[in-house]
């Protein structure tokens, strides 16, 4: 007999699917990686369970424990799903203005979502959570973007599997979020072959942050300070919600239902593409494209999709 | 040279509300100084004291970080967008 004892235990080994034919420069492929295949729905099952794990191994949870995490959906998704399977209790704050889909999904596997104003975005909700923190010691704060066993998932798990399947590899490209990905990622491949060059995608910062009053308000996730970010990095771009959807949709092309910041890392593996004379250069689909439906991002009249998509949090 | 800087939503106050100004100089340093000069009110929010940038703040040509590429070397050229935005809580974690 063959089975999986659990569902966690298909988190990971994911697929890496060729998508050459959308190559801008027929010197240089691209490979993109589908962490949307996770079962969770995407790359975030893979931090949720090694933070979740990393906290069991040194007593922090105990059983029944209640967690507490601030995010915007795919995190808040994959701890949910993993503390329904092992008995935790989690509360998420989220900004306002995500996507209907994220909060169906963070409330189906049971997570209680606290709400930050929409118009701090991210920001807000670690502002929110960590004075929530402060308030409740007995709840436990995995911390995404502080968490060392996020960038570690990656260094023990989306790395090797990348380095595997494609030993080739030049160029890796992928969102900038927590930077777990491309700090765990980055440090795999370059300790292996320090040429590789890491490329960050990040969605225009400017019209999501109206709550700030002065540039001090600013964040760097510590991960990325105390991990050395901005040494590993070679190349940080911002892709709008136009090049995003518009690459997003060319995905379709090969069969591929990719979320939206997908489609913002393969557009920043497109320009990477253009400015080299040869190369392999893997990008990350953090999710599928599911949650995004109600965007209309697929079917929808372009502009009027771009202009729900600045308001929306879909990166 | 003048290039086109647009600013972020906290600075525009500074700058008599507007989104984009045109400041002349070669590299991102030069158009930088050029700008807190031209309005003292962001002067130290974007480049420090000492002249180095702000940790906080991102600085981008054409939609690339600066820090990624000459830093405040980095050259400019008439076509180009210059970019300040603050650093934030990453994307939709």
């Amino acid at each position: 007999m063959t089975a999986y004892r659990s569902i966690l235990e298909m988190i990971g080994n994911t697929p890496l699917v060729d998508v050459s034919p959308l190559s801008p420069n027929p010197g240089v492929s691209i490979f993109v990686k589908l962490e949307g295949q996770n079962p969770g729905g995407s790359v975030k099952d893979r931090p949720a369970l090694a933070m979740i794990e990393d906290a069991e191994a040194s007593g922090l949870l105990r059983p029944g424990a209640t967690l507490l995490e601030p995010t915007s959906g795919n995190t808040g998704i994959g701890l949910a799903m993993v503390c329904r399977v092992k008995g935790y209790h989690l509360k998420v704050v989220l900004p306002s203005n995500v996507s209907p889909e994220r909060r169906q999904l963070l409330e189906l596997w049971g997570a209680e979502i606290i709400e930050s104003p929409g118009s701090e975005g991210s920001n807000g909700a670690v502002r929110r959570a960590r004075v929530l923190a402060a308030e409740h010691p007995e709840w436990v704060f995995l911390y995404q973007y502080g968490n060392p066993a996020n960038p570690r998932a990656h260094y023990e798990g989306t790395a090797p599997e990348i380095w595997r399947d494609c030993p080739g590899i030049t160029h890796f490209v992928a969102g900038l979020g927590t930077s777990g990905t491309l700090l765990g990622v980055g440090r795999f491949l370059k300790e292996r072959d320090p040429a590789i060059q890491i490329w960050a995608v990040e969605p225009p910062a400017g019209e999501m942050v109206d709550g700030l009053r002065n540039l001090d308000d600013g964040y760097i996730p510590p991960i990325f300070s105390e991990l050395g970010g901005e040494e590993l990095l070679d190349r940080k771009t911002i892709v709008g919600p136009r090049d995003s959807i518009l690459w997003t949709r060319r995905l379709t092309d090969l069969g591929i239902f990719a979320g939206i910041s997908a489609g913002a890392a393969l557009a920043g593996a497109v320009k990477c593409a253009a400015s080299i004379e040869r190369g392999v250069i893997v990008f990350v689909a953090a999710d599928g494209g599911w949650k995004y439906l109600s965007t209309g991002a697929w079917t929808g009249d372009l502009d009027e999709v771009v202009e729900r998509a600045k308001k929306t949090i879909y990166f | 040279m003048s290039v086109a800087i647009r600013l972020p939503t906290v600075l525009r106050p500074a700058a008599s509300g507007q989104s984009v100004v045109n400041v002349d100089g070669e590299t991102i340093g030069q158009v930088l100084e050029r700008l807190q000069q031209t309005y003292p009110a962001i002067a130290g929010q974007v480049l420090t004291q000492e002249g180095s940038l702000h940790r906080f703040v991102n600085v981008y040509v054409n939609d690339d970080d600066v820090r990624y590429l000459d830093k405040l070397d980095t050259k400019v050229a008439p076509d180009d967008v210059v970019s300040i935005l603050p650093a934030v809580a990453g994307g939709a974690s």
